[in-house]
């Protein structure tokens, strides 16, 4: 038996009953990375001291009859924007290409608490900016279903080591898709909680008026174990949700699902807007038999508008390259990070250690986000855009006053070969369908529905604000459904 | 033919918060540096932002006290521009909806009081602080970094220096009494920026503003604007005008020194900060803000005059600092006299504390110390010069009047006996004076007196000492 292929639930009652040890379990998938990463390139970094030092812990614990926490003895991938202490966080980049936080984030903390185990730091695009996790220093990461097609981005590494066994769970973060797509494309899957939810205190903002930390698992259940250890109020973070009603938004699940009935009676919607865009056919067609399993499960369906959703992805770029430009503007070469060997001026310094250190898309980014906040064309670009941020979250709650789910493509393209899309603008269009989620702060999750010509397909499930259990639920029942084929 | 000057200010002043703005590290001045410092106040990748409400809250205070209108719905925003001493690449500050606009202060000035009008006051972060070695390094200390400050902006409403100073101190004095900050320039919590230009009265013609920026006293802040409007005005003469620029204080040099020219407006790329949720205040939280405000300058200097019997005048300069109107309240527990105590400390005490270039709080005498000092001058153990050289004393040493007294044998000699031996012995030796007195000339009689409490060592009691000379002349 291949423990490192188990679900997260199936390793914790064989942890729970004894069958293994989390030292075997995580000298297993360290032993799996050292096989295959090579090839995969999921990590930048490792940490097996630390992490055979944790599962010994753990199993002290179980020996010993002590509880054990949420996550207790099982391995985690964690993307490389989220602050390890003492562990190396890069970003991706050749500017925080030796940096070594002096502090968690409050997430890391978190996993720690409910004793899941930290393998390492997973793979990305740049600070998170791009869809194939080419953009990284670190070399690219391969999507393993077919290792000549990207893993999506920015969170590759994070769905890829989840695909290729190398961890059970993982952390990404999503600003406009980043664990969607790549969950997606890596027929695995990813949760982008409601905005707020999840404490961003310790991850590295890329536009932080977007950005949500999420999860990665090879099915819901997994998906929904790791994020119920993450969520909850932070003080450190002030755009952290303190729900009224205690901590947890969804209830915990039975051990046995019995998916038939989590769709009766669900209204869902399609937006036409969505279904009449450029999706690839196969793509198109491998949702609508999605969306018959879900009707047959009881669920109503009926087509759906958001007139605005088609200047989403153009409010996105400026709302999110504008708070790019500075967020990233700490990256100064003065304090920490990487700095320019020559300079004569401070502005030399400055200049030198940017130019030297950051990747041509974050470059550019950061170049357009201070033209579009620059004095004369702010008003024109970024208080525009804010304008239409504003009436796309007015259609979703127009919709959500009648639907509990919205159900999209999560990618318009199947997974691509490297170097295919040269145009960034193309590549911008790998986002259509989930940057709208982010402008209008909601949840949203991608989960495998099928292959087409050998490559996964995704599909969106996007709901209300703090509603992740609608999602959950709809979730369970087409993972069942599909998996009985139905 | 005239000149008019007119000088706008931008003042920011830290917050005496116990924590910083947007972290739980110590605001504390002095301790050694990159110790008060955590992920959040220097900038490292991920930290966020909580706002410290009693930052907010004192930032509150001084709106109230200084006239201005608390806007309820505001934010903060942030203000991108690269510098080292800035941890982030931005500064978390207010730009189009400042917590407070408007507001005033009132300068007495010698024809009467005139309102000078500001702008707005919003809520900043420090910035850490420079060194700059003389071997070429520039060293950072970010425990200032992320300190609470408020920037008050007046309109240009004063147009001597003289009037900015007294600006400058009212509102030094107003921060000190409601307590937010302590506003001391020499650590660089009250940090000054003037806006100056001069307009020749008959043309019209207006010279470019100039910027001073960073002055850290307020002696520095007069003459750096008195130099710049002598020099605006030596241009404007010439047909001249000055360049827009920013210019500092040169000390050494005692002139104004260009730092940069402004070339174009620098473009800050404001918007709102989404780390932190727009601020919403309360208007009842701003209701129990001000009715918990202590008495402000003005109103305690109306209560002295209507309570304490003084002259206008004395009150305002007693309700000038908080300090000094508490050192005088204290006084009088100690000895019951109002007026008595007002002019002691009117007199020789801010006179020492002049001469000394001291705070009151900063020295050793005591309300208690004075009060006995002023009671035994009133009960005449000890003469009024005498009592003056025991106070120089008790600065000096910080030691208690009835010591000092008791240490130099200087209790006064009101015994009659005694008296009338030292004053026979002066009139023995002095015999001209006592035929200059016969013959009407008054100046004698003072002689004699000085020369009685000189051979007393001034311990005489000068009113017994008048009255018995006076009598044992007549008999002579
Ligand atoms: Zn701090």
């Amino acid at each position: 038996m291949d423990i490192t292929k188990l679900s997260a639930f199936e390793m914790k009652k064989k942890l729970h009953q004894k069958e293994i040890t989390s030292r075997e379990l995580i000298e297993a998938h360290f032993n799996k990375i050292e096989e295959i990463d090579g090839n995969i390139n999921a990590f930048i970094t490792l940490d097996k001291t630390e992490a055979l030092k944790s599962a010994d812990k753990v199993d002290e614990k179980i020996r010993n009859g002590e509880r054990v926490g949420l996550l207790g003895g099982i391995p985690i991938g964690v993307k490389d924007n989220i602050m390890t202490k003492g562990i190396r966080t890069t970003c991706g980049s050749k500017m925080l290409e030796n940096f070594i936080p002096p502090y968690n984030a409050t997430i890391v903390n978190r996993i720690k608490e409910a004793d899941g185990i930290i393998m390492g730091k997973t793979n990305m695009d740049e600070f998170a900016m791009g869809s194939s996790t080419e953009t990284s220093y670190f070399g690219n990461t391969k999507n393993p279903i077919d290792t000549e097609r990207v893993p999506g981005g920015s969170s590759g590494g994070s769905a890829a080591a989840v695909k290729a066994c190398e961890v059970a769970l993982s952390l990404g973060t999503d600003t406009g898709g980043s664990i969607r797509q790549p969950a997606s494309y890596c027929d695995v899957v990813g949760i982008k909680p409601t905005y707020g939810i999840v404490s961003r205190y310790g991850v590295v903002s890329m536009a932080n008026t977007l950005d949500q930390v999420g999860v990665f698992g090879r099915d819901v259940r997994d998906a929904v174990l790791m994020l119920s250890s993450i969520t909850g109020y932070d003080e450190k973070d002030s755009t952290s949700f303190k729900n009224p009603e205690g901590t947890i938004i969804f209830g915990s699940f039975p051990e046995e699902i019995d998916y038939n009935n989590y769709l009766k009676g669900m209204k869902v919607g399609l937006p036409k807007e969505i279904f009449g865009n450029e999706i690839d056919i196969r793509i198109k067609d491998q949702i609508t038999k999605s969306i018959n399993i879900i009707e047959a499960l009881g669920a109503e369906i009926e087509e759906i508008s958001l007139p605005h959703l088609e200047y989403s992805l153009a409010a996105y770029y400026i709302i999110s390259t504008s708070e790019v430009s500075s967020n990233l503007a700490r990256f100064d070469g003065v304090r920490y990070g990487y700095r320019a060997k020559e300079y004569n001026t401070l502005d030399e310094l400055y200049i030198n250690s940017r130019s030297e250190a950051f990747g041509e898309e974050v470059k550019r980014r950061i170049m357009l986000g201070t033209y579009s906040l620059s004095s004369g064309y702010a008003d024109e670009h970024y208080k525009k855009a804010l304008k239409v941020r504003t009436l796309i979250k007015n259609d979703f709650d127009k919709a959500f006053s009648k639907y509990d789910v919205i159900l999209s493509p999560t990618s318009p393209v199947l997974p691509f070969k490297f170097g295919e899309i040269k145009d960034p603008l193309s590549m911008y269009m790998a986002d259509l369908f989930t940057v709208p989620v982010n402008l209008a702060g909601l949840c949203a999750m991608s989960i495998p529905c099928g292959y087409v010509d050998n490559l996964p397909v995704g599909i969106q499930l996007i709901g209300d604000k703090y509603k992740e259990a609608n999602i959950f639920k709809a979730g369970l029942g087409l993972e069942g459904g599909l998996k009985n084929g139905l | 033919m005239g000149y008019k000057t007119i000088i706008g200010l931008e003042i920011h002043t830290e917050l005496m918060t116990k924590t910083k703005m947007f972290c739980s590290c110590a605001n504390s001045f002095g301790n050694e540096a990159n110790t008060n410092c955590c992920p959040v106040c220097v900038g490292l990748p991920g930290a966020l932002p909580v706002i410290n409400e009693t930052a907010i809250e004192y930032a509150i205070k001084a709106g109230i006290a200084l006239n201005s209108n608390i806007i309820t719905n505001t934010r903060m925003d942030r203000k991108n521009y690269f510098y080292s001493d800035l941890v982030k690449g931005y500064q978390i500050s207010q730009d189009d909806l400042p917590l407070c606009e408007g507001g005033f202060i009132e300068i007495e000035l010698g024809d009467g009081t005139k309102k000078v009008n500001l702008q707005r006051i919003h809520i900043e972060e420090d910035t850490g602080k420079q060194t700059h070695t003389t071997e070429g390094d520039t060293l950072i200390d970010y425990n200032r970094s992320g300190v609470p400050l408020i920037e008050i902006v007046t309109k240009p409403d004063m147009n001597t220096p003289e009037e900015a100073r007294l600006f400058l101190e009212k509102l030094r004095a107003t921060l000190k009494y409601i307590e937010v900050s302590d506003c001391k320039m020499e650590e660089g919590s009250l940090r000054c920026d003037v806006n100056i230009n001069v307009v020749d009265s008959e043309t019209g013609e207006k010279t470019n503003i100039t910027e001073i920026k960073n002055l850290n006293s307020f002696r520095g802040a007069v003459k750096a604007m008195e130099f710049e409007e002598k020099r605006h005005i030596a241009l404007l003469k010439e047909g001249k005008n000055t360049v827009r620029e920013t210019r500092r204080w040169d000390e050494v040099k005692n002139e104004t020194i260009t730092m940069r020219q402004k070339l174009g407006v620098a473009d800050y790329r404001f918007a709102a900060d989404g780390d932190l949720a727009p601020l919403v205040i309360d208007n009842k939280w701003i209701e129990d803000i001000r009715s918990n405000l202590p008495e402000l300058p003005h109103d305690k200097k109306e209560r002295f005059i209507d309570e304490y019997n003084l002259e206008p005048y004395d009150a305002g300069v007693l309700t000038a600092s908080k300090d000094l109107a508490a050192f005088y309240e204290e006084t009088i527990k100690y000895v019951n006299d109002p007026k008595l105590v007002s002019n002691w400390i009117m007199g020789d005490v801010l006179r020492r504390l002049k001469d000394e270039e001291v705070e009151i709080e900063d020295v050793s005498l005591t309300p208690k110390a004075l009060g006995q000092l002023i009671s035994i001058v009133k009960d005449g153990k000890i003469n009024n010069n005498t009592g003056k050289k025991v106070l120089k004393e008790m600065f000096d040493t910080g030691k208690d009047p009835e010591t000092i007294v008791k240490e130099q044998g200087l209790i006064q000699i009101s015994d009659e006996g005694e008296l009338k031996g030292i004053i026979e012995k002066i009139l023995d030796e002095n015999e001209q004076s006592i035929i200059d007195f016969k013959n009407g000339k008054d100046r004698a009689l003072g002689f004699l007196v000085g020369q009685i409490m000189k051979a007393s060592r001034g311990k005489a009691n000068p009113q017994l000492v008048n009255k018995m000379l006076t009598d044992m002349l007549n008999e002579r």
